[in-house]
């Protein structure tokens, strides 16, 4: 009988096809030998490491489970481990990614006009063009029905006036996709770098999330064309299904975090010689280990499990918050705990779980904090909304 | 031109190896195998000279080993060679460096216009053997030139002037076409294959020869036989010297001394 990985007790591995293991070596390469040694540095100076997106953009990352227009048309299982990948080395990568694809590249592919995805699609996969997605505002992230931003009818354009809060990549960004109350309800728009009255502010002092870029958007009478209106973006269904594509990348993506979290510790608990012994050989030490590695396993097998039915065009937005509420909890406890068996050498960037520990206090919080996930699936037992 | 890349898939350098229960190989639970990065030079080389030349009619990639090995095939096809020449047969022996060379020469000598280029790694990281390029060059009766840092080729791309360095000096060389070059670390920066590429690498054409096909010589050839892996030896505990640092450096080298005599 074969020996048991310790980084894959289940040999989940073996559930994956060839292409998508190759899928996830090559992107794994790639955060190892170009992400894990600059990350902790970035994340200690607050940098977003913009050097790496050209090398992104040329693996074919952006938006790649997106079809034709220069995307890589790869399936959603690919995608997850991509986003797995690149969180084992920081979610403030994932999130560049994610808000790249699934939440611009996604709504343009799904919701635009022909001229719309010809225009950004190609581009936005070669990282010229960078997007952001705005749908929070200052007054309450969890209840975006109830958006300030208003759009109003002028002749063939149309106003926009508010300010989005909590926006990644938001100062990076050439376009925003901005979601807006109308007269006939939420509407999506492209709204362009340069278009007058259209400014953005860097939201600075954050601890989680260094290595990313979080902007408060502003619009003051910005006139955008009407042909920069998403055909198909109305409703609040429109940007949810986008978080619903993003929430799926999410429930693999901190998949990574915890096993980044989990092989530290465990390193370090057979290295570390305490009270005559390493550290590893006590029970309480075993035992967490021990459950970092049950969880991360059900963690992988309901992400793949996940991806299976998106591939089959069965996935249910349930399903991903129950995915999305599971795997971050997860992440977060495998993180805070790894952080604590790591002693004071754990809570230096040096090593990396307090950073991905902090981190996932955002990727828990955002598309959709924990409560919300699990009043969603309450929803869908109950049949009653709760919030 | 055309230009044939010797691949072999190898461990990961940062996976750790544990000995197989029959002490004569490594147990592949769980072990990570990538192409050999030092293969990955030669066939980053030839996809560069494409790119810079009009006059590459054929980049082959060629590899002995298992099923598995079609991983690295695959990588390198997705790096940009055109086909895969993939000799799998339990027969073969990928281990065995003049064994593998032999099978590989009279794979190649089935194609009767040959190649003008042959590249390899300058060594393979798992068995640090460096025994593969010279060999193959041998047995095709091809100049060879090894552990090449610096490559300019003539106007007429014909022939090359290959640097290399040794102890204390830079070499140069130059050679005539066809020939064979082993690739020194610092030549070329290996790309990542892109996902698309990946996916269309699938689709490139892979001969799988067998020992039908291409005579096994086996272990024969080498005259040596591997008789047993062994781990290396656990490290020893570390020792810390106490107390004031002069009381600390006198007994640092009294241990150096004494004990490890190292001095
Ligand atoms: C780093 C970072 C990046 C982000 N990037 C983006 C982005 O790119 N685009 C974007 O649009 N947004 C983005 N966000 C915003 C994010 O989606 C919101 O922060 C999130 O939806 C929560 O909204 P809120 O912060 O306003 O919290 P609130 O909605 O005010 O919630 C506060 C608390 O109340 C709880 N709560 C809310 N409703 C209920 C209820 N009915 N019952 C019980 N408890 C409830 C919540 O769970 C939470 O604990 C980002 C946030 C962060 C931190």
């Amino acid at each position: 009988m074969q020996g048991l990985d310790p980084s894959d007790l289940f040999r989940v591995r073996e559930l994956l096809s060839d292409d998508e293991r190759q899928v996830q070596e090559t992107v794994a390469r790639f955060v190892d030998e170009r992400v894990l040694p600059i990350i902790g540095e970035a994340f200690e100076h607050d940098r977003f490491p913009r050097e790496l997106i050209p090398e992104i953009a040329s693996l074919g990352l952006l938006g790649c489970n997106i079809q034709g227009y220069d995307c890589a048309g790869l399936n959603n299982v690919c995608y997850g481990l991509v986003c797995q990948e690149l969180e084992r080395g920081d979610s403030g990568l994932r999130s560049f990614v994610s808000v790249q694809g699934s939440l611009c590249m996604h709504p343009i592919a799904s919701m635009g006009s022909e001229e719309q995805k010809r225009r950004w699609l190609p581009a936005m996969a070669r990282g010229e063009k960078l997007g952001c997605f705005g749908l929070t505002e200052p007054d309450g992230g969890s209840d975006p029905g109830n958006m300030k931003t208003i759009a109003k009818r002028d002749g063939g354009d149309w106003i926009i006036n508010g300010a989005k809060m909590w926006i990644t990549n938001g100062d990076l960004a050439d376009l925003a996709i901005v979601w807006t109350m109308t007269d006939d309800g939420i509407r999506g728009f492209i709204v362009e770098k340069g278009m007058p009255g259209f400014t953005t502010r860097e939201i600075k002092r954050k601890f989680s999330l260094r290595a990313s870029v979080t902007s408060e958007l502003f619009f003051e009478n910005v006139r955008v064309p009407d042909a920069n209106r998403l055909p198909r973006g109305e409703g609040l269904g429109a940007p949810l299904s986008c978080l619903t594509q993003a929430r799926y990348g999410i429930s693999w993506g901190v998949v990574g975090s915890a096993i980044a979290c989990y092989r530290e510790a465990l390193a370090y608990a057979k290295q570390r010689v305490l009270f005559g012994r390493p550290l590893s050989h006590t029970q309480t030490i075993q035992r967490r280990l021990a459950d970092m590695s049950r969880r991360i396993t059900t963690a992988q097998l309901l992400a793949l499990q996940l991806g299976r039915l998106k591939d089959a065009g069965n996935m249910h937005h349930a399903q991903v918050s129950m995915a999305k509420w599971n795997n971050c909890r997860m992440a977060l406890d495998v993180a805070r705990d790894a952080r604590d068996l790591l002693g004071a050498a754990g809570i230096t960037v040096e090593c990396c779980p307090i950073r991905h520990m902090l981190n996932l206090e955002s990727v828990i919080t955002y598309e959709g904090t924990e409560t919300i996930h699990e009043l969603i699936v309450g929803r869908e037992l109950t049949g009653v909304a709760a919030f | 031109m055309r230009i044939l890349t010797v691949i072999k898939q190898v461990p990961d350098s940062n996976a750790t190896i544990r000995v197989a229960a029959d002490g004569k190989g490594i147990d592949p639970a769980g072990l990570k195998l990538v192409c050999d990065p030092f293969d990955e030079f030669g066939v980053e080389l030839a996809i560069q000279l494409r790119e810079k030349r009009g006059d590459i009619e054929e980049i082959v990639v060629i590899c002995v080993g298992g099923e598995k090995a079609g991983e690295a095939i695959r990588t390198a096809l997705a790096m940009g060679a055109d086909r895969a020449i993939h000799l799998n047969d339990p027969k073969f022996e990928s281990t065995n460096e003049l064994s593998a060379a032999w099978t590989m020469a009279e794979a190649v000598k089935k194609d009767a216009r040959g190649f003008d280029l042959t590249v390899c790694g300058k060594y393979n990281i798992d068995m640090d053997g460096g025994a593969i390029g010279p060999a193959l060059a041998e047995y095709l009766d091809l100049p060879h030139v090894g552990a090449v840092t610096g490559l300019e080729f003539a106007a007429d791309g014909k022939s090359f002037t290959a640097r290399r360095r040794i102890e204390g000096a830079e070499e140069v060389v130059t050679c005539d076409l066809p020939a064979l070059l082993t690739i020194e670390k610092g030549l070329v920066e290996p790309r990542y294959p892109s996902l698309p590429n990946l996916m269309k690498a699938k689709k490139k054409p892979v001969s799988v020869i067998t020992a039908a096909e291409v005579p096994d010589v086996g272990a024969s050839i080498a005259g040596t036989d591997l008789v047993k892996l062994t781990p290396p030896p656990p490290r020893p505990d570390c020792k810390f010297v106490e107390g004031e640092p002069e009381q600390m450096a006198r007994e640092l080298v009294r241990l150096l001394r004494e004990e490890a005599k190292a001095v």
